[in-house]
């Protein structure tokens, strides 16, 4: 089962373009949207939730279209985001009121927990509220009425470490029934590289990848080793990126043509984390 | 960045993000030597992927694959709708494998042992000081 499904997508925001997009995320897991700042993804996010409509195609939320189901997806989607959409006037609890209303779902008992946990206080006006705080805020209000779908744009950007370690530890427990789906953006990912099952990576408007987190680990290698072993061209074309300085070289490249033409015992070589990924892909273009 | 749990009374797991080894191998690992040492007893229950992902805080698939490769192994079985269990029966030619293993590097460090000049009651002596100072427990 899919989540969402974008099929023949395609976008121009300005200068960017997203072309003609296929791909899914599928429901019951936690999928990580990366790439570097100006890669598409809160265009993408922002087309998810139907904030912007696509110039061709469609994006498909729980199999159904946005043309004919607008209200009721809507419903089924708890939507975090990285920036101030409550009213600053306000309280929490006032905001929540009006939030609430907008829910047959709310689950009060739900919120209040999460209050409670988070240590948020009710009374407080939300432009009186730190960026952690707001952002606190928006997820237990996203979680109070229960969604199928917790999409979250850059959560943990603004937040400590205590917090984050908290997120990883609700978003688990949110796909835990195997039906529940989880998206979130990040270009934190050391914790996409704990708790995300499936990877979206997107580079300039293009996909670049789309598979699970475990696959996208396995396709490279981290080589490394000294300067000298890259006067032999054979072996710098195969980097996809690379990076050099007077005491080695370090670069990624396909475990398949690394396997194919070791470099011998003057290199180590490694699993890279997705932040090598990013770096050394990013590097390549 | 570490984390520890106990799953199931006779089951202890941590993974290591910063080891370099990936997850799935430690976790792989770890649930094999409890198995072949009977700290997993056979036809013991293990947790169901989603909850161990969960107390570990790692991703599901993850967790999937290390299950899968140890079914792969004839370690487990998994009956769907029931989950996965210790299987008994590889359990022995495992074993063995390791064992043979064991031999080929004692024979090795007898090689160098030799090689280096030591007899018999050398090699003798030096295990007994090293197992005593680490392992007599």
């Amino acid at each position: 089962m899919n989540a969402i499904e974008f099929r023949q997508f395609s976008k121009r925001n300005g200068q960017f373009l997203l072309n003609d997009l296929n791909f899914e995320i599928q429901s019951g897991y936690i999928t990580g949207l990366i790439g570097p700042n100006g890669s598409g993804k809160t265009t993408l996010i922002r087309s998810i939730m139907n904030l912007l409509r696509p110039d061709q195609g469609e994006v498909l939320i729980f199999g159904q279209s946005y043309a004919t189901g607008e209200r009721e997806i809507k419903r089924r989607i708890g939507f975090v985001y990285d920036e101030d959409f409550f009213y600053n006037h306000l309280t929490i609890r006032e905001m929540k009121k009006i939030i609430s209303s907008f829910y047959p779902s709310w689950n009060e008992l739900i919120f209040q927990q999460h209050l409670h946990d988070f240590e948020l206080p009710e009374r407080r006006k939300i432009r009186d509220l730190s960026k952690g705080m707001k952002m606190k805020f928006s997820l237990a209000a996203a979680l109070a009425h229960e969604p199928d779908l917790l999409i979250m744009d850059e959560p943990t950007s603004g937040l400590d470490p205590v917090f984050r370690w908290k997120i990883l530890a609700i978003l688990s427990e949110f796909i835990q029934d195997g039906k529940r789906t989880v998206l979130f953006s990040t270009h934190i990912s050391a914790d996409l590289e704990r708790v995300a099952d499936y990877i979206v990576y997107f580079q300039k408007g293009q996909l670049k990848f789309c598979g699970s987190k475990e696959e996208l680990l396995d396709v490279y290698v981290l080589v490394k080793g000294p300067s000298n072993l890259l006067q032999m061209s054979r072996y710098k074309d195969k980097f996809m990126g690379l990076q050099q300085s007077s005491l080695g070289f370090e670069g990624l490249m396909m475990r398949q043509s690394y396997d194919d033409h070791p470099f011998g015992n003057q290199v180590t070589v490694e699993k890279p984390s997705l932040d090598d990924i990013l770096v050394f892909t990013q590097e390549g273009q | 960045m570490y984390s520890i749990v106990k799953v199931v009374m006779s089951m202890h797991l941590s993974v290591s993000l910063t080891s370099g080894e990936p997850i799935y191998l430690q976790l792989k690992e770890q649930i094999k030597n409890q198995i072949l040492s009977g700290e997993l007893q056979e036809n013991e229950l293990l947790p169901s992927i989603r909850n161990l992902a969960q107390s570990l805080k790692i991703s599901v698939i993850t967790t999937k694959r290390a299950y899968d490769d140890l079914e792969q192994e004839g370690l487990v079985t998994s009956v769907s709708g029931k989950g996965t269990y210790v299987s008994g029966t590889n359990k022995e030619s495992i074993r063995e494998i390791k064992y043979r293993e064991l031999e080929e590097q004692m024979k090795k460090i007898i090689k160098e042992s030799q090689a280096l000049g030591l007899n018999r009651q050398d090699l003798t002596n030096l295990l007994t000081i090293l197992y005593g100072e680490e392992n007599e427990a």
